[in-house]
């Protein structure tokens, strides 16, 4: 909270400037039925028409004086709303690029994703809000219960009396409202979860004529978020006639104590009729403090949730190396081990590539295929070994790393942008060198059927195929020519054909690349001057497909299944 | 945002909403009608405390001292209207949460029902977020505007009339004092609706789309580091930052207009009324207590002007809400079956397409004049690649569409003649997306047969090569499946609705094999479950393992919509086709 509090400090003369404009237009509200009072009381009776229309036009200047003061310092409250948090998203953004992937891992997604949008919109009205109200609403409370008593004690006593009542009322619903909303969110929740479920099931559930069941079960869900939402209403509708009650009540107070104060000479009637604006003015007030409550309390646990990553640790700073050394290999594990929290995911892996050469790598799932990927990207450090990189440890490097690869990752992004934006990526490629990528990506044919490289992409590119998506994947890796082309089981979704074309084009086209391939089917490694095979996160082990057949049991055994019977053969 | 882009509601679909809304109420017709009764009342009363007011404080000014009796009098009577007033606007606030409670559970109930009763074709178009959208916000959205929004309109018009009554009857020279700020009133009203509204509106487009990208981009946070893309990210983001903050602030900009105005013209009323009031109080035309009810009917009247433009807005949106609402529910459900349509009550599983084509739009046909015979215990493969059409084939059979020429026969009979239901009935299924909901793992396998015992369920979890697993959990059949719950993996859910299908007495079995992302111990596992799956039942499978194919007794190729070729492996190979194509590509 801290944190997004010095957000704050540069804009302080201005929020001071604000915040005083807010409190002279305050004043001049206040003190407006104070003037009417003294009006019909002293001036009245002097039957002096002069003194009269002064007074009214002092009242006047007090009203415009009260919304000059308040535009002025709103729009300046929105302005320093405003910039702070256009500067906080956008560290916060830039902060959020730069977390290593084990902080990822750990606050988890869809979680920065609402710290980026939510809570920094919280914090924006929070901050709005603090500077409109804040002042306000304390100033009139205090300053009309103040003046109150100036006029006479007695008469602001029983004023005051009703202020721990309506505070008393707001807190306690607005606390129970808490949790009847918590709850209501809640059946609100499992609601959707049921739409969404049989949305997708739908062909299950006319297969096995199940709608009328699932219609029941819908029943009852929904009959719970009513009765949840019924007591939220039943119990937050309580607080307006209530508040109105009270008010009201009091002022009758008021008015009946009055008259024996009038009649003892101790105050006026012009008095008793400043004090039912005072209980508008206060009512009002005591309204906007239990919102500034709310606001604060929720813009206060975003801001919180804001810091937690703006103070997150530079992670994964690169580690100056002493001296290159000479190697032969271009790419090389040297007894690689790592773990996720723990739990091991690579065991001392040990393989090196001369420039040119490729890598398959096959295995179930889970058995640390892509862990591999991500620790030659550096996007975790490994626990033991080290990784070099033309003899160069990969924890040397500084952002130069990425500049050598071209990745596919598992099920990768694709962005609701158009084709050609999708494959340059922001890099700055010519027309030329995208074609180029798309033919021996073997997607260039598909694009032009469809809209042309100009075509948009819809989110997540769904307009689409699976096969068409992963080609466009390719397209991008190889747009830039790397040095290094890595392919996390991105092939998955092309039928064999298509497959075996592609692995033909980029071994011819690419003679200079070093290509990492990663898949789960035998046929679309074995092509590969060297495959690792994992189990488990260890290597049981790494040959051509000749040597592996002769001397590897598990790979022996994916390739029975995989040709003996068992075959997925996505083409087909 | 989706309502951004669209142009406004016509007048007449407006009022088909309105009139559609109006049928819901017209159920609860007691309820409204008590509803208006109370309203009526809790605002005559609240407005008759200014006018008690005043006389009470008449009765304290009096020249000859105070008038004790009559101030008693009159604050008991305001104690006692306010606070029946209160209590009516509760009871009122009550039943309309009450009413719209219920009218918001019935058509939520429609809408589900409806979603369940559409064509699968026809879900298929739409999206999951959108319905969601339109069963919990729209229809959220329409009933707090119809017990919200309706009653606080009418509640204004109430209180406007009244007030000026009140103000009239107090006070008429004042009244035309007082007259002057209406003007201001309006012109606030106006400025808020034709000024404010839309830069509202923009602001939570901007904001949309800001949100949109950071979600977006995040996404795809691995990507853009592999690459070294951050500072072009970076700074695209920094634009749409500009912008939706700017957009924020053009808002507030005019809106920070709004409430001071708002307290300007209140303040302008009480300076108006307390000189004029003094004025005439010194030419004898007005008492003091006069303009004591005077200030709090200007008050109470300045409210409801102000909140009109807004309610108005609420409505529309409500509205536009309602009719997605509508056009939902309007939506074509799946055709009702013939009147004298019979129930399956057993089947040996012999199944014919005769002459069979069909269109999904009736222009381009997605199969042309198929025929081929299914019979009993034998296995079809259909195979091609993907999006050739092969799942049409399977809506076809379970009748998510009717044949548009030629006939599918059941046991020699039209299935047309058949109850869906019946018919459905007749046929299990496993599909490549695993379904599973949010329940016990007992309860996800038994969905498959009404009333199935436990010993029933374990005995299917067996077949599948599932209950091993299931046994080690420490909860067993009891362990819930949840997102946050056990953690099964593709196989293992595979293999849960496989144990699902095999619960069904059907006759007839439609599976979709997975392009299988799994080890290849559980490979071993699902290819053994599904072949104890296909015994005894007529099976088509969308094939996409070689076994499969290899002993099928009929092989439907499909490619492009159409049915290219047909036959047994060895057949088609001999034929040296398409299927030989994609068959021996693999080996390359």
């Amino acid at each position: 909270m801290k944190t997004v509090f010095s957000y704050l400090s540069s804009y302080k003369a201005r929020m001071a400037f604000g915040l005083f404009l807010k409190a002279v237009g305050t004043f001049a509200e206040l003190v407006l039925p104070l003037i009417m009072a003294y009006m019909i009381d002293d001036v009245a009776p002097t039957q002096n028409a002069l003194a009269l229309s002064l007074w009214g036009a002092a009242m006047l200047v007090c009203a415009v004086a009260a919304l000059v003061g308040n535009v002025t310092a709103n729009r300046m409250a929105s302005r320093v709303a405003r910039d702070t948090t256009t500067r906080l998203r956008n560290d916060l953004f830039a902060k959020i690029l730069s977390l290593s992937a084990r902080q990822i891992d750990e606050v988890t997604l869809p979680s920065l994703v609402s710290r980026l949008s939510s809570d920094t919109y919280n914090v924006h009205n929070m901050i709005g809000m603090m500077q409109r109200l804040g002042i306000r609403a304390p100033i009139l409370l205090v300053g009309g219960v103040a003046l109150t008593f100036t006029v006479d004690p007695v008469l602001a006593l029983v004023l005051l009396f009703t202020v721990p009542v309506l505070t008393i009322i707001v807190v306690f619903v607005s606390k129970r409202g808490i949790g009847l909303y918590t709850r209501l969110q809640r059946s609100v929740d499992s609601m959707v979860r049921k739409v969404r479920d049989d949305y997708t099931g739908i062909r299950v559930i006319k297969a096995l004529s199940k709608t009328e069941y699932e219609s029941e079960t819908f029943r009852k869900i929904n009959e719970e978020v009513v009765a949840n939402e019924t007591k939220a209403g039943v119990t937050m509708g309580v607080t307006n006639p209530l508040m109105n009650a009270v008010l009201n009540l009091g002022m009758a107070a008021v008015i009946f104590v009055g008259a024996y104060r009038v009649s003892a000479g101790r105050v006026k009637v012009g008095d008793i009729i400043a004090f039912t604006s005072y209980f508008t003015i206060i009512l009002n007030a005591v309204i906007s403090v239990s919102r500034i409550f709310v606001n604060f309390s929720k813009g206060g646990a975003s801001a919180k949730r804001i810091g937690a990553i703006l103070e997150l640790p530079r992670d994964l700073i690169p580690v100056p190396e002493e001296k290159k050394a000479e190697d032969d290999a271009f790419i090389r594990f040297d007894h690689v081990s790592f773990s996720y929290n723990g739990a091991p995911a690579l065991t001392d892996i040990s393989f090196s590539l001369k420039k040119g050469e490729s890598l398959g790598v096959i295995g179930a799932t889970g058995c640390g295929k892509s862990t591999l990927v991500a620790l030659l990207l550096r996007f975790y450090d490994v626990d033991k070994g080290k990784i070099t990189i033309d003899g160069k440890d990969v924890r040397a490097y500084g952002a130069e790393l990425c500049e050598k690869f071209g990745v596919v990752f598992q099920s990768d992004f694709l962005m609701a942008a158009s084709v050609k934006e999708n494959i340059g990526f922001e890099r700055e490629l010519t027309d030329e060198q995208i074609e180029r990528a798309a033919e021996y990506a073997k997607a260039d044919k598909f694009i032009r059927a469809h809209e042309g490289y100009e075509g948009m992409l819809t989110a997540r590119g769904a307009n689409f195929s699976g096969g068409q998506k992963q080609r466009l994947l390719i397209a991008r890796a190889l747009a830039s020519s790397p040095e290094i082309l890595v392919l996390d089981d991105s092939s998955s979704a092309l039928d064999y054909k298509t497959d075996a074309q592609l692995r033909k084009t980029l071994l011819q086209n690419l003679p200079e690349t070093t290509i990492i391939m990663i898949a789960q089917r035998i046929s679309s490694v074995k092509f590969a001057d060297k495959i690792l095979v994992l189990d488990g996160g260890k290597a049981v082990g790494l040959g051509s497909d000749e040597e592996l057949m002769r001397t590897c049991e598990v790979y022996r055994r994916i390739y029975a299944s995989q040709h003996e019977g068992g075959e997925a053969y996505d083409g087909i | 945002m989706t309502e951004f882009k669209k142009p406004r509601m016509s007048r007449a679909s407006r009022k088909a909403v309105i009139a559609r809304l109006a049928r819901y109420y017209a159920r609860y017709k007691f309820s409204v009608l008590a509803a208006l009764i109370l309203m009526i009342g809790s605002n005559l009363f609240a407005l008759l405390g200014p006018y008690l007011t005043g006389k009470a404080i008449d009765a304290i000014d009096l020249q000859s001292g105070v008038d004790f009796a009559a101030v008693t009098r009159y604050c008991v009577w305001m104690a006692i209207f306010y606070v029946v007033s209160s209590i009516f606007s509760y009871v009122l606030s009550v039943l309309m949460i009450r009413l719209s409670q219920k009218i918001v559970r019935s058509m939520r109930q429609d809408v589900f029902d409806k979603i369940l009763s559409l064509p699968v074709g026809a879900l298929d178009r739409l999206q999951a977020g959108d319905l969601i959208n339109r069963i919990s916000y729209d229809i959220d959205t329409v009933n707090a505007s119809l017990s919200n929004d309706i009653l606080q309109a009418a509640t204004g018009i109430i209180t406007i009339v009244g007030t000026l009554v009140g103000m009239a009857l107090t006070s008429l020279p004042l009244l035309g004092v007082f007259i002057v700020t209406v003007p201001i009133s309006v012109f606030i009203a106006i400025k808020r609706s034709k000024a404010v509204r839309p830069l509202f509106r923009k602001r939570s487009q901007k904001l949309a789309e800001l949100n949109g990208f950071s979600e977006e981009m995040l996404s795809g946070l691995k990507t853009i580091r592999a690459y070294g893309r951050e500072k072009e990210i970076l700074d695209k983001f920094r634009k749409k930052n500009e912008e939706a903050a700017n957009a924020y602030y053009d808002a507030d900009y005019l809106g920070s207009l709004i409430g001071p105005s708002v307290n300007f013209v209140n303040n302008l009323g009480t300076v108006l009324i307390s000189t004029g009031g003094v004025f005439f109080y010194l030419f004898n035309l007005i008492s003091i207590g006069d303009i004591s009810a005077f200030l709090l009917y200007a008050r109470k009247f300045s409210g409801p002007v102000n909140e009109y433009a807004n309610i108005l807005g609420e409505i529309q949106s409500a509205l536009a809400a309602a009719e997605r609402v509508f056009r939902l529910l309007d939506g074509e459900s799946e055709k009702a079956d013939d009147p004298d349509a019979v129930v399956l009550e057993e089947t040996e599983g012999k199944l014919r397409f005769e002459n069979v084509s069909f269109s999904y739009d009736g222009e381009t046909p997605v199969i042309e004049n198929l025929s081929f015979t299914a019979n009993p215990g034998q296995v079809v493969a259909i195979v091609g690649p993907t999006g050739a059409g092969k799942t049409t084939l399977v809506n076809l059979m379970m009748r998510f569409y009717d044949v548009t020429d030629g006939k599918i026969e059941l046991d020699g009979t039209d299935i047309r003649r058949y109850t869906r239901k019946s018919l459905r009935a007749a046929f299990t299924m496993v599909l490549q997306d695993t379904w599973l909901f949010e329940d016990t793992i007992f309860e996800n396998i038994a969905y498959g047969k009404e009333n199935a015992t436990a010993e029933e369920v374990e005995r299917a979890a067996e077949g599948a090569h599932i209950a091993e697993y299931i046994r080690s959990l420490p909860d067993g059949y009891k362990t819930a499946i949840t997102d946050g719950g056990v953690n099964l993996s593709k196989g293992q859910k595979q293999l849960m609705t496989i144990a699902r299908a095999m619960l069904s007495p059907a006759k007839m079995l439609i599976l979709d094999e997975a392009t299988s992302n799994v080890d290849t111990r559980t490979e071993i596992l699902i290819r053994d479950a599904m072949n104890n799956l296909m015994r005894g039942r007529t099976s088509f499978v969308i094939a996409h393992r070689l076994t499969t194919v290899r002993n099928a007794d009929l092989i439907l190729v499909v490619k492009d919509g159409n049915i290219v070729e047909r036959g047994k492996h060895e057949e088609l190979l001999e034929k040296g086709g398409f299927y030989a194509e994609i068959y021996s590509a693999q080996f390359q």
